[in-house]
This record gives C-alpha cells, structure tokens and sequence, in this order.
C-alpha cells in the first residue's frame, strides 16, 4: 500500500498508518479465539493542521471505531498514529493521559455521553480538575465562560443532564471537550442523534468554532450532504477501508470509485429538473461480514463492475493526482473511471 | 492553535452550599410517604435501642418464679416468658442487638462484597475471572451453610455469628455490584470520561460507583432483614446469640414451644421484628429514588 506522502511534515497534525482494529470473537469454556471481526483493516492517511476531514460509510463500517482507535480509546491490533512528532499507539499510561489535553471527542450520542449523576457544571469542569487547569473561582468563571461559548446559560452550570433537549447536551458535550484547549477533536456522528432542526445549529457551531479556535476535525458521519457542507477533505469507507479520500470538490465532482459513485448518487437534488434526470446507482446485496471480508477488492461482491481480478487482488490504494486517492483497479493512472479498463 | 480560549470574568453564579444540597436531598426523600414512614420506625428503634434502660421497666434478665408465661397486662405489657421475664423489656433491649447485628453484618458484606465485585468488573481479564468464579462457588452454598461454617470456625458467640451472616452474604453484594459495574462500564460516559484523561480512581468514584449505588441500596436495605433473620437462625441453633441474651430471634425461637398456650412469647418478637425490616425496606425504597437525580424533580 503505497503511503499518502504529499503533506509537509509540520503541516500534517496527524498520520494515521495502516491502523487495524480487530476485535477477537470468542467461543467455548476456555475462550479459545474462532475468529475476528475486522472493524478496520489496514487505513492510512493524514490529518493537516486547522482542516475537517469527513470519514463517511455506512452503518457497521467501521467508522466509530476509526474515531476511538486514534484517540486510543479502542486499542488498535496494529499499525500506528501519530500525533505531529509523537506516536500514540507507543504510549500508555501518564504519556497517553497527557497526550489527552490536545485531542478530544464529541460522542454520537449525548443521551449517553454525559453522567447522569453529575451537574452540567461537574462535566465540564472535570477536564480542567483532572488536568489541574484551574480550580476554585477561576474554574467556575472558565466552566460559564465555556457555556457561552457553546450558546448556553451559565445558569445551567448546577443542573443535570436529564433536564436538556439533545442539541444542548451535545453543546455540553462539545464544551466539555473544548475544557482543555484542544488541537484536534474527533466528532463521531455528532449530529446523528438529534432533531433534524437542531443538527443545523451544532454543525454551524462546530464550524464557528473551528474558524475561532484553529481546531482540526475528524467529522465521522453517514450524512453526506452534512459531510460535504462542512468537510475540507473527505474519505469514504466501506468494511473497514477506505476506498477513496480526496478533496471535497473533486470528490463530488468526480467520484472515481464505484462505491462513492453509488452513495454520492443517492443524494437527491433540491432542483426538479435535475432530480428528475438523476440516475441512481442502486447496489444490490448486503455488505458482507467484517468477519470474512471478500477476497481481492472487497466490494467486488456488489461492485458492477467488477472484474476477475477484482474477485483476486486487492487494489492499491493509491494517489492519481492531487491528492485524490482512490483503491480500485477500474481506475487508470490518470484519474479516470474506466470501466473498459477490463477487457 | 492560532488563539487561545482566554477566560475573562463573567458573572459567577453563587454556587448552591452543600448543607443546602443535603437539605433539598432530604427534602425529597421524604416527599414519598413510605420513607417517611420508613424513616419513623426506625428513628424509634434506634432511640428505643439508645435509651433502653430509661424505656424498660424490669431488667430483661430478672426471672419471676411466680410470674412464668403470664399474658399482657397492665404490668407485663406483652406477657412474661417461660422464666417469667418481662417480654416488653427483653424486647426493648434486644433492639440494641438486632440494629447491631443487621448493620454491622450488612457492612461487612457491603464493603467486602462490592469491594470485589468493583474490582472483578472495572479489571476485567483474569482478575475478574478469578474473583467471579471464586464468588460463584461460595454463591452456590446456601447462606446459612457458609454461617454455620464460619461460626464453627470462629465459635459461637453473638459477634461472631454477626460475622458469619456478613461473610455469608458477600457473594451476593459482590454479583450485584460486578453487573452493575458491567452495564456503567460500557456506556458512553464512562468511554468520555477515558477520553478525557481521567485516572482510575475517579473512573471509578466519580463515574461508576454514584451510578450503580441504586441497586446496592436496594440490596443493602433488604440484607439489614435478611441478615437479622439468619442471626435469629443461627441463635435458634444454639450458634448465636447465648441463652439470658435477649435477641428477638432468640426469643422467637424459645417461645415456639409454648405457641399455643402462650403466644404473646412469638408474636412480639415477630412484629419487632418486621415492623424493623419493614422499616428499613421502605427507607431503602426512598433512598433509591433520592438518590437518582432523574426522579428530583422541583
């Protein structure tokens, strides 16, 4: 697998390289392993400083767990991240702990995310306690200071969480997260569990707050339209790879592999006349288990357009022009989609 | 980072005293009527256990030759025994030994067994498979078995059937607590709390323990119970409370023989006894809303 190079090393905030999270199927009385499920298999590529990468695919890809793995919440099976000169996956413990000030996350779901047993106030100010960033008054002013920050009433600071709508306990969540100053903040799905009229107030947040902060995203979601309006670069995954990742643009201008074709073609289009004239790609099947991934490309199973080395080897994922990767054999060296590519 | 999240000095709201958040967590508990009740029957117990010889009106171990199984009356309020002890006072002060028994055999197996099963759940790995299976086979023993046995070791004495009731109930606070531990363990919270760097001893006293307290209580409220009712077991055996000693249980049992000719001598005891139980089973039943911020509602 060739290795996304093109950065500069102190533009880049974070190289993932050929990251695996495998996680162990146990069977029997003595627990022997039967197999693994392969969540991620095998992904790299690079975070620059101050950008949002999108990370899109559907449901059970592998997405969240990309998320955890890089933090180092999960414990990845293999591979390495780095975070600008310092690689994670070689930490544990206190190091690990201190790499925390500088990457943060915001959950999917901020039903869960948030203790129900501790004031708004608690939860935000946790951070800053654990980190011995401010104590006493100066930590109660940085915790209201924080609520403004996400929109809130510093009058929520001694109420619980039960008593907030979802969009505010995600603005908590996203206060809690922003307690200790991050560079870099991984949003899984943060806007997957909440009413369609509150997701467009989080996102404009996380956009603000970007632009003020100088914060990098990885922004995990499903949504791509969300995806395209608030991601720099975009990768799309499917069963634990990424198939393509490149510039917001080009990838929806000119989606090269057939499984970003088919997604990007299920968007439909606020305008009748083009709506009408749009030609869905529907995929047939389901996506395979990640326990037994198909040989060779593994989307070879409903790709239509796969060919019989498609069934045998596993594509490059490669770079064919500015930056816009792409891991399929239909696509020749100089960017273009090519079923004929076959024959 | 091109800017710093600088902290000016906006309006700080007066944070609320803790004596004021005791205060509105008692007001609470006692909206529900069964703490209230709860709460009453075992403020009287504890004050009829504390002033004991000021309440009692014959020492419970003075025998009457004249007087044997005698029912209520003006002077005896709940009959005399077999050796013509006044019953009232026997039951007077064996609420200082019942209290002493539930609580201090419900402390030893609360702390012990969620002790164990904090660990065996938060470890996971071998720990916990060690630890858990360990409790699985004291847990297939009847309690009372692993009672007798202890005391057998230890001898017989109200102490150390105390002792024996705490140890032979640790299996289950440990299953509850591990369960519990499980559930929180798993749940995004405790994932964010990781994320954001904390150290296992708040993982576990700021986030895992305050949220699986519930069920502890519960269980902790009907051990009180169950424990003073194997201690009543066990001195009915001859292994516990010793013979002048006035322990309900202990009275209820001797009193079984004269059921039908006299039974004032097992009904007392009996009432005492589930007018206690009761008690700290409703109390217990509050606590757990109390505790619970959800149900808080202003």
């Amino acid at each position: 697998m060739v290795q996304p190079q093109t950065q500069q090393r102190n533009d880049t905030l974070l190289r993932v390289r050929d990251l695996k999270v495998h996680f162990p199927i146990l069977r029997g009385l003595l627990q022997r392993q039967v197999g693994a499920v392969k969540a991620v298999d095998g992904l790299s590529f690079d975070i620059k400083r101050g950008e949002t990468l999108g990370l899109v695919g559907e449901s059970g890809c592998g997405k969240s767990t990309t998320g955890r793995a890089i933090l180092q919440i999960e414990q990845p099976s293999a591979g390495q991240v780095y975070f600008e000169e310092t690689e994670l996956t070689a930490l544990s413990g206190e190091p690990l702990r201190q790499m925390r000030r500088r990457m943060q996350m915001v959950f999917q779901d901020p039903y869960a995310s948030l203790n129900p047993r501790m004031t708004i106030g608690d939860v935000i100010s946790e951070p800053l306690e654990i980190f011995g960033l401010a104590a006493g008054r100066e930590k109660q002013a940085r915790v209201q200071y924080l609520l403004a920050v996400v929109g809130l009433s510093p009058e929520f600071t001694y109420r619980y969480p039960h008593e907030f709508s979802g969009g505010q306990r995600q603005r908590v969540a996203i206060a809690r997260a922003l307690a200790v100053n991050p560079d870099f903040l991984v949003c899984d799905e943060p806007i997957a569990a909440l009413d369609v009229s509150v997701q467009a107030q989080v996102i404009n947040l996380v956009q603000s707050l970007q632009r003020e902060l100088g914060l990098t995203y990885l922004f995990i979601a499903h949504d791509l339209s969300v995806v395209r309006h608030i991601s720099d670069r975009i990768a799309v995954m499917y069963l634990g790879k990424i198939v393509e990742l490149a510039d917001r643009v080009s990838l929806y201008e000119n989606p090269l592999h057939p499984y970003t074709q088919a997604l990007l073609s299920a968007i439909p289009i606020p305008d009748p006349t083009v709506e009408a004239k749009r030609q869905r790609i529907v995929l047939e099947g389901d996506v395979p288990s990640p326990t037994n991934p198909p040989s060779g490309c593994r989307f070879h199973t409903r790709c239509p357009w796969a060919i019989e080395r498609c069934h045998q080897i596993e594509p490059e994922f490669r770079d064919v022009g500015d930056g816009h990767y792409v891991a399929c054999h239909l696509v020749d060296a100089l960017g273009k989609f090519d079923p004929a590519l076959g024959d | 980072m091109t800017q710093q999240i600088t902290t000016p000095t906006p309006p700080v709201a007066p944070l609320p005293s803790k004596n004021r958040e005791f205060r509105r967590f008692l007001q609470v508990l006692f909206r529900s009527p069964g703490a209230k009740i709860g709460g009453v029957i075992l403020l009287v117990t504890t004050i009829v256990a504390i002033f004991a010889p000021a309440i009692a009106p014959f020492d419970p171990l003075e025998m009457g030759v004249g007087s044997t199984l005698q029912p209520p009356s003006a002077e005896h309020w709940f009959g005399t025994d077999d050796f013509g002890r006044d019953l009232f006072s026997r039951i007077v002060y064996g609420s200082r030994l019942t209290l002493r028994i539930g609580l201090v055999a419900v402390f030893i197996s609360m702390t012990a067994g969620v002790l164990l099963g904090m660990v065996a759940g938060y470890a996971g790995g071998w720990v916990e498979a060690v630890l858990m299976r360990g409790v699985d086979v004291l847990f297939s023993f009847t309690e009372t078995l692993i009672a007798l046995a202890a005391v057998a070791v230890l001898g017989p004495s109200l102490t150390n059937a105390t002792i024996a009731v705490g140890i032979s109930s640790i299996p289950f606070y440990a299953r509850v607590t591990y369960g519990a531990v499980l559930v929180e363990k798993n749940k995004e919270y405790f994932k964010a709390a990781q994320a954001v760097g904390a150290k296992h001893f708040r993982l576990i006293f700021r986030h895992i323990l305050p949220n699986i307290l519930s069920p502890i209580i519960v269980v902790a409220t009907v051990g009180v119970s169950v424990a003073v009712l194997s201690a009543s077991a066990l001195s009915f055996l001859g292994l516990g409370a010793q013979p002048p000693s006035p322990e309900w249980g202990a009275i209820l049992a001797a009193g079984r023989d004269y059921f039908r000719r006299a039974p004032w001598v097992t009904t007392f005891p009996g009432l005492a006894i589930a007018i206690t139980v009761l008690g700290f089973n409703l109390l217990g039943d509050g606590l757990r809303e109390a505790l619970d911020p959800q149900q808080r509602r202003s």
